[in-house]
């Protein structure tokens, strides 16, 4: 196990170098020209400034030399400045973390806070009505177009039944609370304004059912197999046999175990919730790194979209290592090996 | 003679066992999406891209899905929609699979470095989450469908070149395979008679399930903006106009329950395959 982690570890520059390659070579394949990003449209032809604006952005120099430039600047934390906003892409994407995180950690807890409990009950009450409403609600929400299904429910409890809040983090007309983790609930929380703790959790509700449904199958089906696997196993019997009740038998003794496979869907239900982030966040204007993504994406903000996409990919990188590595550790027989 | 005569007739005439609700369901659901994307231009009510009507009409019985922003019959645009998403999934899942197939192929049959060296970049590849990835690389491309397929696909290729990478692994030490390179076989000849026949069924089952994903993935690229360009309709640039009206509904309803069914049937199939092949899911 050791090794393993280690060995993990000592790879882990290398796809991360690997991960800004790939941007990097994709950026430059660019069929449009990034000058028309950053100079207006009726000075493309003046030539003076279009090559003074190459010479400023660094777009003179050659492919080798930028790839060298940007990986050197990386290492500093220096991601460049956004075309866009003219800010500097790592604070661009600092200023908007805390909303993607907010939104996908939330959205998490949906996902696991009915997934788990709903794969347990298909499996304990297999192919029951029970069984086939679960994997039918889990395979709708793994169907549906997250930003289709926004639109839906923000129409339904927003425009017609005037029940949720409409888009956006806090009511448009508040000032955001002013916090340490920039998750708007819990500063305020901490501020001790439960109003705008109330008003934030409201506005999150929706944004956060959408994308923790999309994620809620890929969870209840891998609950529900695992599940499953483990009540066939002898010791089930076991237990049955000596006289346990069925709660015991299935809380105490199976629950455990069929919770292990169960860690490693968490790195492929995090692709999806990335994913769904967003196009969540796109339909509920939440001022996430997913709506930046899209806006930079866009408008052809190269530095900005390059930036994103090497953090995200960072970031991913990073928690199916975590994931894999606390695989290892929560279940005893591949920690022994 | 008694274990003959024993056998009951509805034995005999049991369905296949892959024949349930759910995989019979969703084949028709995407049957229809198939013959709607081939037969439309036949029977569409409307035209899908002239102005049929006033604008932003609710749903009535001229216009079962009302009209949109421009006075475009959401209905006809919505059923012609099948004619951008459909061939643009099967044309992804081709092209990852053609491209995938051949470097895991290729990694798997020659190992050593050639295999590290390929392995290594499927790793690069996956280590984004696709979407993203594929919005750099649409992005950059510039906006289309076209573009947005060929992103899709260069995302998409991996985990196939994965699977079929172990499979050739694992099929490479059979007798008949080494049989046939001892009789003097050339690699190539290996690989496509001898090896690939054998190797490729999973794959085959695998792209069959992703065939939801795809579709889903290329609504979400249009929905950005990086996919199909107006006026041509498809479901996920339809579903982006309309979230610029929001209180006319109805233009985002009719593309949002095409993909829907769409990506349900789908999955349905998909999950009926994996119901059969999961040894855990038996009972």
């Amino acid at each position: 196990m050791g090794t393993y982690i280690a060995r993990r570890l000592a790879l882990m520059p290398l796809l991360l170098l690997g991960v800004v390659t790939v941007v990097f070579v994709v950026s430059r394949t660019a069929s449009v020209d990034p000058i028309a990003s950053i100079v207006p449209e009726r000075l493309l032809g003046n030539e003076e400034i279009v090559s003074a604006a190459r010479a400023r952005w660094g777009l003179d120099k050659s492919a080798p030399e930028q790839y060298a430039l940007y990986i050197k600047n990386l290492a500093q934390g220096d991601m460049g400045t956004s075309f866009r906003t003219k800010q500097p892409v790592g604070s661009d994407i600092a200023d908007k973390l805390p909303a993607t995180l907010e939104l996908t950690l939330a959205a998490l807890a949906v996902a696991i806070v009915i997934g788990i409990p709903a794969g347990i009950a298909a499996a304990i009450k297999r192919d029951t009505w029970i069984d086939h409403t679960v994997r039918l609600f889990a395979l709708v929400g793994s169907s549906l177009p997250v930003f289709w299904t926004g639109l839906i429910l923000l129409y339904i409890f927003f425009t017609q039944l005037g029940i949720a809040p409409g888009p956006g983090r806090i009511d448009l007309r508040a000032t955001p609370p002013n916090g340490v983790t920039g998750l708007y609930t819990v500063d305020a929380v901490l501020a001790g304004d439960f109003g705008q703790a109330w008003d934030a959790l409201r506005h999150l509700m929706l944004p956060a059912f959408v994308l923790g449904w999309a994620v809620l199958g890929i969870i209840a089906r891998m609950v529900r197999a695992s599940m499953l696997e483990v009540l066939n196993q002898d010791y089930i019997r076991t237990a049955r046999a000596k006289g346990l009740t069925g709660r015991q038998v299935i809380f105490t003794h199976a629950l455990r175990n069929a919770l292990i496979p169960t860690v490693t869907i968490l790195g492929l239900s995090l692709a999806a919730l990335l994913t769904g982030a967003v196009l969540t966040e796109t339909v509920f204007a939440w001022p996430g790194l997913g709506s930046y993504a899209v806006e930079s994406t866009r408008g052809l903000d190269l530095p900005a979209v390059m930036g994103v996409a090497i953090f995200g990919g960072a970031m991913f990188v990073i928690a199916n290592l975590a994931i894999d590595i606390s695989y290892g550790i929560i279940d005893p027989r591949i920690r022994v090996s | 003679m008694g274990a003959l005569t024993t056998r009951s007739p509805q034995a005999r005439i049991r369905k296949p066992k892959w024949m349930t609700l759910p995989v019979v369901l969703g084949g028709a659901v995407i049957l229809f999406w198939v013959l709607t994307a081939l037969t439309v231009q036949w029977w569409a009510p409307h035209d899908p891209i002239s102005i049929v009507d006033t604008r932003l009409l609710g749903p009535s019985w001229d216009h079962p899905l009302g009209t949109d922003a421009l006075g475009r019959d959401v209905l006809s645009r919505t059923l012609y929609g099948a004619r951008a998403s459909m061939p643009v999934a099967a044309g992804v899942i081709v092209s990852a699979l053609l491209l995938g197939g051949v470097v895991g192929a290729v990694a798997g049959f020659f190992g050593g470095w050639v295999d590290s060296f390929l392995m290594r970049l499927t790793d690069m590849v996956m280590a984004f989450p696709p979407i993203l990835l594929a919005m750099v690389i649409a992005a950059t491309l510039g906006v289309g469908i076209r573009n947005a397929a060929i992103a899709m696909t260069l995302v998409w290729w991996p985990g196939y070149a994965r699977l079929l990478r172990g499979q050739f692994m694992a099929v490479k030490s059979y007798d008949h395979v080494i049989a046939a390179e001892s009789l003097g076989a050339s690699q190539f000849r290996l690989m496509t008679k001898h090896i690939l026949p054998i190797a490729f069924t999973p794959l085959l089952v695998v792209s069959t399930m992703d065939f939801g994903g795809v579709v889903l993935l290329a609504a979400s690229l249009s929905f950005i903006g990086l996919g199909a360009v107006p006026p041509f309709p498809e479901w996920g640039s339809m579903i982006s106009e309309g979230s610029r009206r929001f209180y006319d509904y109805w233009i985002a309803l009719g593309p949002g329950i095409a993909i829907l069914t769409v990506v349900l049937g789908a999955n349905f199939i998909g999950d009926g395959i994996r119901d059969l092949l999961d040894p855990r899911t038996k009972s």
